[in-house]
């Protein structure tokens, strides 16, 4: 069984409802169990769980100490390409848009590599639109075969493929899948993705299912906060990676929580998610699951990503440059959107140890994959 | 166990009884303190955590190899393969021929694959390393690895980083009554008193790393489980008093019967 079989038994008015039918009483037992359930998620994310944000993330930050220390892993998106074929509303790689695009020769994928790892980073994320015809597979497989000096974990963040494909990727070094659904809802899926491959929510939908298949060691999952009620599609996410976690149980979930920045295009996200929603997003999914990594981006602005770490976050990109090209090459493409935290990954770094945390910049080892 | 003072491990003898883990420490320094304050002499490191190729490596660094044995970890491996090829490639980085032998397949509980770990166990003893495997506190895979000639058996107390202390303490005692190397709790304690309670079994070393690297004071954490263990090899040594049920005076009412003035 897919996770198109099983969500098949979610409603999404269904699960609004729920989650709005949520009490004070819910939302304490949901906080004071010891084992939580989906339906305590759903208190969590519900508004009566409001008044009870301090009391989440104090819990929150002691599970995350308990299961991780203090320690934030460190990662950095390396841009292959942004041509794509798809004309997602919200993104600025948009096929309709007239930007500057821009396919990276391998020379220059080196060179922005160089200057990644220079920067510390041991840990990559290869980032590309969707546009077979100009980055086939083929094309990733030799990337990241040449990325394995520089690097000691790839993933990658680009269009679905078969779990074929993803089995060559794995053997060719790449060990963690990104891939978020942006949304659960079908009717916004359909709004936000006029045209292109990326139409098809069913295949998107089962593509964690591909990768869990082909035997990634990191499923990354998440929506984009904008486009749908985040605590329905936080219910939504949490029902996928509790699915995710059973189904390929020697896969390690994490979950990102990127909110809809200015790009290209304009959009205007129609379900804006203030500071303390997200905030409630991410104790909610900490305290649901103990054990999965959460992940914040340079989406988020300084100082919140300053007092996200104690929250529950594991995993922070810093200094990223969102453009093929954007670290190391003077002319560089067109980016895919706005970057808010600007500062240079050691700045970060110097923040999240004065936070007493400790920055991690390896915690993987390309001898698990292949040697 | 034995009642040497000293620890012995394939020959190589330790006064400390104490190993401990480098992971979730807030900074090196801090790690690098505990340490000290724990008295430890062997001291385990995620080869994943470890750039082998970078002398300035930020966690090897901060281990004093002239004060600590390192001993590399295969945390995060899934299967025999994958441990046995970690293994090769600290060997061949220059560290010394010991690892302990870590195969979670499930990232979440990171409880230990007894097959795999087998099977890994034999192909690295024949390579000629010294084996520590990260086992189930299962008696009979114990010995299944003693034959296969591993160094020690490193039970757990409780699924890594718990702090639930001695949840299989039934099995460990089998093991301890078993086995004839040295056997390390190693998982889930959270407590100094845990500790000195595995000591107290006859356990012969335990290894800490979550319940000193997340406690407030990890210095003082590690002083405390020094103490501990300490106080629980002491008492092990010095014969612990049986359990009764009933209550037994100190000073029995009729001690005179048996005296002949």
């Amino acid at each position: 069984m897919s996770f198109a079989d099983k969500i098949k038994m979610y409603d999404w008015e269904f699960v609004k409802s729920a989650i709005f039918a949520k009490t004070a009483d819910d939302v304490k037992r949901a906080l004071y169990t010891d084992k939580r359930t989906h339906n305590d998620l759903l208190a969590l994310l519900s508004p009566a769980a409001e008044p009870f944000i301090e009391d989440m993330a104090q819990q929150a930050h002691k599970i995350t100490l308990q299961r991780f220390g203090k320690i934030i892993q460190m990662y950095a998106p390396l841009y292959i390409s942004n041509k794509c074929t798809n004309s997602c509303l919200y993104c600025g790689f948009n096929c309709t848009y007239k930007i500057d695009r821009k396919t990276l020769t391998e020379k220059e994928i080196i060179k922005e590599a160089e200057f990644i790892c220079k920067l510390g980073f041991r840990h990559v994320l290869l980032v590309s639109g969707e546009s077979p015809v100009d980055v086939p597979v083929s094309s990733f497989c030799r990337i990241a075969q040449i990325l394995k000096k520089f690097f000691s974990s790839i993933s990658i963040e680009i269009y679905p493929l078969s779990t074929d494909e993803y089995r060559t990727l794995i053997k060719s070094g790449v060990d963690g899948l990104t891939i978020y659904q942006e949304t659960y809802n079908k009717i916004t899926y359909k709004q936000v993705h006029p045209a292109g491959k990326k139409r098809d929510y069913k295949w998107r939908l089962t593509t964690p299912d591909r990768g869990g298949t082909a035997g990634f060691r990191r499923l990354n999952i998440g929506v984009l906060l904008g486009l749908s009620d985040w605590r329905v599609d936080g219910a939504f996410t949490g029902l996928h990676a509790l699915y995710l976690m059973r189904q390929y149980w020697k896969s390690h979930i994490s979950i990102s929580f990127p909110r809809l920045r200015p790009a290209t295009g304009g959009y205007e996200p129609e379900f804006p998610v203030d500071d303390s929603a997200l905030v409630q997003l991410i104790c909610a999914f900490r305290l649901f699951l103990p054990d999965s990594g959460l992940i914040i981006s340079t989406r988020e602005p300084e100082q919140l990503r300053n007092n996200l770490i104690p929250l529950g976050i594991t995993q922070m990109s810093a200094g990223s440059k969102t453009s093929p090209g954007g670290y190391a090459m003077e002319e560089h493409a067109d980016k895919q959107f706005e970057i808010s935290d600007i500062r240079s990954p050691e700045d970060v770094a110097k923040t999240i140890t004065l936070s007493g945390y400790e920055p991690v910049w390896k915690d993987w080892d390309k001898a698990f994959l292949n040697g | 166990m034995s009642n040497l003072r000293s620890l012995k491990i394939a020959g190589r003898t330790f006064e400390s009884r104490l190993l401990m883990g480098t992971g979730k420490f807030p900074s090196n320094d801090i790690m690098k303190n505990a340490l000290a304050a724990s008295g430890t002499e062997i001291v385990t490191v995620a080869l994943r955590r470890a750039d082998l190729s970078n002398p300035n490596d930020n966690i090897i660094g901060a281990i004093d190899t002239n004060r600590y044995l390192l001993l590399p970890n295969t945390s995060g491996a899934r299967d025999a393969d994958e441990a046995v090829r970690l293994a090769r490639i600290s060997r061949a980085a220059g560290c010394e021929p010991w690892i302990k032998l870590e195969i979670t397949p499930d990232p979440y509980y990171l409880l230990p694959d007894p097959v795999e770990t087998l099977k890994a166990a034999e192909i690295l003893v024949k390579e000629g390393f010294i084996v520590l495997p990260y086992i189930n506190a299962d008696p009979i895979l114990a010995k299944r690895l003693e034959d296969a000639g591993t160094a020690t058996v490193m039970p757990l107390g409780a699924p890594i980083g718990t702090n639930r202390g001695l949840k299989t303490a039934d099995s460990i005692r089998i093991i301890i009554e078993q086995v004839q190397i040295p056997v390390v709790v190693d998982a889930g304690l959270g407590a100094p008193s845990h500790a000195s309670e595995a000591m107290e079994m006859g356990a012969d070393a335990v290894l800490v790393n979550t319940a000193i690297a997340v406690a407030s004071d990890p210095i003082g954490m590690a002083r405390a489980f020094r103490l501990g263990v300490e106080a629980g090899f002491t008492a092990y040594t010095a014969g612990l008093g049986e359990e009764k049920i009933q209550a037994e005076a100190s000073s029995p009412l009729t001690g005179f019967l048996r005296n002949d003035s």
